[in-house]
């Protein structure tokens, strides 16, 4: 027989506040992970495009007849951290995708109607999957990479780049979860993707160094937040670490590691101001 | 003693008003209906009571306490099966209830425990193991009920939890229904099927145009009714004046009440009579007059009856005239958060 028993609920109220959010977080992140298992092509996709780029933009500008490049480095070299960074930018960009497919299909309604902890859990679950998507997909451009002869950064070189990654997927993931609360369909938002995947690409210094590009577009590079993650990558890759060194030479004045970082957590913690009143709406 | 009471709560969806003042008291245990059209405000008022919408007004009380402001624990204690069945398609049935059992903090003997009675119970043991996006509409049903179920809720809501279903998705659900209504559960349940409210319900409210314009328990309402349900005809295709002349001559006849017009069905009478002799009488009645009696219907009285007394029309002309008005893209967006 199907009972109901209302003492119950005093006995799972015993249970602290932390446990029930590590419950729910837990559940909801694993709820992504089954859904990635299941349906694994958006994972391999996001691996597959990035090493085509790598693959054909290395090859196309393998016999450049100006050597427009810094150092002795190749085009390979050049590239790759660049699209590390791109492979990383497009999985956050996409953080909000599962969030707006569960609003229109009504299942955000079923976790909103359920006692949660703390209704971050919706968010923290999805940051968590993003972001361990992101660094999965980034971590096998590089692998890629190096199979291909562009190297492998030292241990130093290696966090660095971890610690760069997490601030940008932190950032764009933000701002996609963000979206995916203000427009008003998963249409709406994919347009937006689009729109702003490779314009923003083409604008930072992963294809080309500012020295190659034309001015108006130099200053587009030097203020776009992909150029601060990919250039403290790209010294991994090719130097010791040091943020101490000028990282990128912008029209407005030079910028150092620490600079490049610091704009990247910078523009995290905004991000994370500027959405956190709507997902307190949202959420309420 | 009431476990759950709305007072004067109003909503509007832009330039719709959804709710109008409505006022309600379900008694605690007690299976309650709330029958209305769609788009009378059954299901804006039962997103209200479950936090998931807020009223642009009024007072909502769940189990004593007051669920706007005490959102988390009104959820607590509440199950809610949507009229849209939202689940995982790429989950298995099992896993979806596993979640749903985490997001309410079960503990793991106790959540593993209960899946399995509710499997047992909503006979899903053959398929609870596939994805969800194979399941029919009367398994995602059930599927739903369980979740609904989980965590033993002193509060179970079921916005039509029926619609469009087969008949034995339909018979388990009302057994489990007429189950859970000996035991203490109290159900809100809003249907447009007259025979399900009539069924099931202890007791009912008929909503309309956003507030409740009859309450009470379903034998009592056909029974203030006062007599048997007649629909009579004078012509195949009356008119208005016609119509209006025969209301005119058969409210002065002993025996006969409740006279009211339905312009939707080719302005056909409706009234009630106190025994069948009034019947009888009744063509005698209209031949004097130069009146023909074309078509006559007798019934008991039926929640229909009890609608178009309230409102002077059947649900089912309700059903189509608010169909026509209902801006489904502004309400989903409303609904979305």
């Amino acid at each position: 027989m199907i009972t109901t028993n209302p003492s119950l609920h005093k006995e799972k109220k015993s249970r602290n506040d932390l446990n029930e959010m590590l419950q729910e977080t837990s559940a909801l992140t694993w709820r992504l992970f089954i859904q990635l298992i299941r349906r694994p092509s958006t994972l391999f996709a996001g691996i597959l495009q990035p090493l085509i780029w790598l693959l054909l933009f290395a090859a196309l500008f393998s016999k450049a007849p100006i050597d427009f490049l810094p150092g002795d480095s190749s085009y390979g070299e050049f590239l790759g951290a660049g699209l590390i960074v791109f492979t990383a930018f497009s999985g956050a960009l996409n953080a909000g995708l599962p969030l707006m497919f569960d609003r229109e299909f009504g299942f955000l309604n079923r976790l909103l109607v359920a006692p949660l902890s703390s209704r971050s859990s919706i968010v923290i679950s999805s940051v968590i999957y993003i972001t361990s998507i992101s660094l999965l997909q980034s971590f096998a451009i590089m692998a890629t990479s190096a199979l291909l002869g562009y190297g492998w950064p030292s241990l130093e070189g290696f966090f660095l780049i971890a610690i760069t990654l997490l601030l940008l997927v932190f950032a764009i993931t933000g701002l996609s979860l963000g979206l995916a609360f203000v427009l008003p369909g998963h249409i709406e938002l994919i347009a937006i993707i689009f729109i702003a995947n490779l314009p923003v690409l083409f604008a930072s210094t992963a294809l080309a160094p500012i020295s190659f590009m034309p001015e108006w577009l130099g200053w587009i590079a030097s203020i776009n937040p992909l150029t601060f993650a990919i250039e403290p990558i790209r010294m991994a890759y090719h130097n010791s670490v040091d943020l101490n060194a000028v990282l990128i030479n912008a029209p407005y004045g030079e910028v150092n590691g620490y600079s490049c970082l610091s704009i990247l957590l910078i523009l995290t913690v905004g991000l994370f101001f500027l959405i956190r009143p709507l997902l307190n709406r949202k959420l309420a | 003693m009431f476990f759950i009471q709305l007072r004067d709560l109003f909503k509007s969806y832009g330039p719709v008003r959804a709710l109008n003042g409505l006022n309600l008291e379900v008694p605690k245990g007690s299976l309650y209906g709330l029958l209305g059209p769609n788009g009378a405000g059954k299901s804006t008022a039962l997103r209200i009571i479950c936090t998931l919408l807020a009223p642009d007004s009024g007072y909502v009380e769940v189990g004593g306490r007051d669920a706007l402001l005490e959102e988390k624990e009104t959820r607590r204690r509440l199950g809610y099966v949507a009229q849209d069945v939202a689940i995982d398609k790429i989950l298995t049935g099992r896993e979806l209830l596993q979640l749903q059992g985490d997001l309410y903090h079960l503990d793991n003997k106790y959540k593993r425990k209960r899946i399995e009675e509710l499997i047992q119970r909503l006979d899903m043991k053959d398929w609870i193991d596939r994805r969800c996006g194979s399941f029919s509409g009367g398994m995602k049903r059930r599927l739903d009920l369980a979740s609904g179920l989980l965590h033993e809720p002193e509060l179970l809501i079921l916005d039509e939890p029926t619609v469009g279903l087969d008949i034995e998705s339909r018979s388990v659900i009302w057994g489990l229904l007429k189950e859970l209504r000996n035991n203490e559960t109290t159900i809100l349940l809003s249907s447009h099927y007259l025979e399900e409210v009539d069924e099931l319900a202890d007791e009912m409210a008929i909503i309309d145009q956003g507030k409740v314009i009859a309450s009470g328990k379903p034998d009592d309402l056909k029974k203030e009714l006062g007599g048997d349900r007649v629909t009579l005809r004078v012509r195949e295709f009356s008119d208005e004046v016609e119509a209006e002349s025969v209301r005119k001559l058969i409210k002065n006849i002993n025996g006969v009440s409740n006279v009211v017009v339905n312009q939707k069905q080719g302005y056909s009478l409706n009234f009630l009579v106190q025994s069948n002799e009034v019947i009888s009488d009744l063509s005698g009645h209209l031949s004097k007059e130069n009146f023909e009696v074309f078509a006559l219907s007798h019934s008991r009285p039926s929640l229909d009856d009890v609608y178009l007394q309230a409102t002077g029309k059947t649900l089912m002309d309700a059903e189509l005239e608010l169909a026509g008005k209902r801006d489904f893209k502004l309400e989903n967006k409303k609904s979305m958060r």
